[in-house]
């Protein structure tokens, strides 16, 4: 078909062709993502330097150079000595449990397998009996949890929550404020959008407020401001005022979140629901707010992950979470050297790291197991 | 859809069913009127829809045809006037608009089916939530109304994956599931390719044909003469005449109708 003529009709019909050679395959990824132009070509080669430059003295500080095993901090102070896991190792207790007595401390390890239990066949999307994993997940679990770490009852040991601490604590305030604010979050999203006035201010009142003010702010005036305005005698747990601030104040960012979600719906989704007789309640929670929450995974995961992070700044109110058990042990006599420090806030770092990561994995998988194919 | 072609495919049309009560009132809009703020969209509406009556509403864009079949199951708001749908009034009360959609189904231009539900979860959950229907018989009811407009092999898929004539073909299918009484068409085909619009016109002529009481509203010419029994035409949100089909066509009064028909038949 070199020359068309000005009256043509096709008589054969084109195959279809495999691609050029050099267009697919390692070489042509190559070709097309390392060395496309003159200018990623550039790219690519500083690329490759600036690996070589880093990656050894990294490693050697990580891992070639770093100190596994030892009993106290004189092989850390040795000249060119990298990382100090040692360190870790000799405190990972206090860095687990907090202050949480050693012999009680099989209290805690059972809320964690409990809690691991119940909540892989909740996130394994395949497995059935959903319904009962989340009674269980969200109502018996917090109480066992609750009785096991406070104990008090049952013969069990009264621990006072003063004691407890490290990435306990930091898990402990994690997953509550997660579990919390999401619902809550999810009401005051309809809320803003009720027609009706009072529900419609007082949750963009609510919205607005907690919004406006840093987390900071929020944790002192729960921990020094509250107790002004509670009748004297009676005191609120420190804890459970940071689970309160923290939750309340996650709400408002996930409400804003939720209501893009809203908003993003074309509204013949809440006509067509609406025409077929289903009420408000039933059109939200079976047609909206399951495309609504699918639409912005990554906006709560994201608020999640904050809020995840956020949970070290309990720290200034003297609640004993993960950073601030790796900080005070940081000034151990006994392990003191040159990176003992920065060994702790690497580690800590790294805990950090493995939950936000995993959340985001977590979070980029159900998006690609929600997909219904193709957009309306 | 030219006029002759019309004309030939009326002749297929199966009226014995179609029948139209003398008594029994389906839909009555009295003196009724809207307004969107202070945009007077409706003006002195009043439609008496007698049992088993096929109405097409024809107009200029604009002209208010969609609010009216959106007042019927109170998508809309009015703000005076009555109207009674299957005996009962709307009125703010939501007890009573549920019960009024309960009965009406209705069809949209876009379709609006759940994209994130499969075509038999759409088609089974209004049976199921609203009605109360046990699951294996709204499925039975669903897979009899997909096979009736002849999509029964795509119940697993998701609507995304269907074409636009499947897509409200689906539509009307979950509407009919709720075994409605009155059935409201909002421009079905306007969104749809030209080859997809007769896949879904036979179907709706099928409905029409068993005697389903219906409003269209639609550009279809073709449609109203083949199985219309009234012609509503509007403008500027009143209504400027109605007529059966063929004198609406062959003989229109108004001037704005004559000016619309001579705009649109060619």
């Amino acid at each position: 078909m070199a020359v068309q003529s000005f009256n043509f009709v096709r008589t054969d019909m084109e195959e279809a062709a495999p691609a050029p050679g050099n267009s697919v395959g390692f070489v042509g990824w190559i070709k097309k993502n390392l060395f496309s132009t003159p200018g990623n070509s550039v790219l690519t080669i500083l690329g490759v330097l600036l690996l070589v430059w880093a990656v050894p003295p990294l490693y050697n500080f990580m891992i070639g150079k770093a100190v596994f095993i030892a009993e106290n901090g004189e092989a850390c102070r040795v000249e060119g000595a990298g990382a100090c896991w040692a360190f870790i190792w000799a405190r990972i207790n206090f860095f687990i449990y907090g202050f949480y007595p050693l012999e009680e401390q099989w209290r805690v390890n059972i809320c964690f397998v409990l809690g691991i239990v119940l909540i892989v066949p909740l996130l394994w999307l395949d497995l059935p009996g959903k319904v009962l994993n989340a009674i269980l997940f969200f109502v018996v679990y917090p109480i066992i949890a609750f009785i096991l770490l406070n104990g008090g009852l049952f013969g069990l040991s009264s621990v006072p929550t003063e004691n407890w601490g490290g990435l306990t604590v930091t898990l402990i305030i994690g997953i509550t404020g997660i579990v919390v604010s999401l619902p809550i979050g999810i009401v005051l999203a309809l809320g803003r959008q009720s027609n009706l006035p009072v529900i419609k201010s007082l949750s963009i009142m609510f919205i607005e407020l907690w919004r406006a003010v840093p987390l900071i702010t929020v944790l002192f005036m729960a921990s020094v401001m509250l107790p002004l305005f509670v009748p004297t005698g009676m005191t609120v747990d420190k804890l459970l005022r940071a689970l309160v601030g923290v939750s309340l104040f996650s709400a408002a960012y996930l409400a804003e979140v939720v209501r893009g979600g809203l908003q993003a719906l074309p509204r013949g989704q809440y006509e067509a629901a609406s025409a077929m007789g289903l009420n408000y309640w039933k059109s939200m929670l079976l047609i909206i707010l399951p495309q609504a929450l699918k639409h912005v995974i990554p906006g709560i995961v994201n608020s999640f992950i904050a809020l995840f992070k956020d949970t070290s700044l309990v720290s200034i109110v003297g609640i004993f979470d993960l950073l601030q058990t790796v900080q005070s042990s940081s000034s151990d006599l006994k392990w003191a050297g040159p990176h003992q420090a920065i060994t702790g806030y690497i580690f800590a770092a790294m805990v950090f790291w493995i939950f936000c990561f995993s959340m985001s994995r977590y979070s980029i998988f159900t998006e690609r197991r929600l997909d219904t194919g193709h957009k309306r | 859809m030219s006029v002759q072609e019309t004309n030939q495919g009326a002749a297929a049309v199966d009226r014995s069913k179609m029948t139209v009560s003398d008594t029994d009132v389906a839909i009555d809009v009295v003196d009724m009127h809207k307004w969107y703020g202070d945009f007077h969209v409706l003006r002195d509406i009043n439609l008496r829809v007698m049992r088993g009556e096929r109405i097409v509403i024809a107009g200029p864009s604009g002209s208010g045809k969609s609010t009216l079949i959106r007042c019927v199951n109170r998508l809309e708001e009015h703000q005076k006037g009555q109207i009674i749908v299957n005996d009962v009034e709307l009125t703010s009360d939501l007890k009573r608009v549920d019960e009024v959609r309960r009965e009406v189904g209705m069809v949209f231009q876009h379709f609006n089916l759940f994209p994130h539900l499969s075509i038999l979860e759409n088609c089974t959950l209004a049976p199921i939530w609203v009605r109360g229907t046990p699951k294996a018989e709204a499925e039975a009811t669903a897979m009899h109304f997909l096979e009736r407009v002849k999509i029964p092999e795509q119940a697993l898929k998701f609507p995304g994956q269907l074409s636009g004539g499947q897509q409200q073909r689906v539509a009307i299918a979950r509407s009919l599931c709720m075994n409605p009484k009155i059935m409201l068409f909002d421009e079905p085909t306007s969104a749809l390719d030209p080859e997809m619009i007769k896949e879904v016109l036979d179907v709706m002529v099928g409905l029409a044909e068993e005697g389903m009481t219906m409003i269209c509203v639609t550009h279809e010419m073709g449609f109203a003469r083949q199985v219309a029994n009234r012609v509503i035409f509007m403008d500027q949100g009143q209504i400027i005449e109605q007529n059966e089909p063929e004198e609406f066509f062959s003989n229109p009064q108004h001037e704005r109708t004559k000016l619309f028909l001579s705009q649109i038949l060619h």
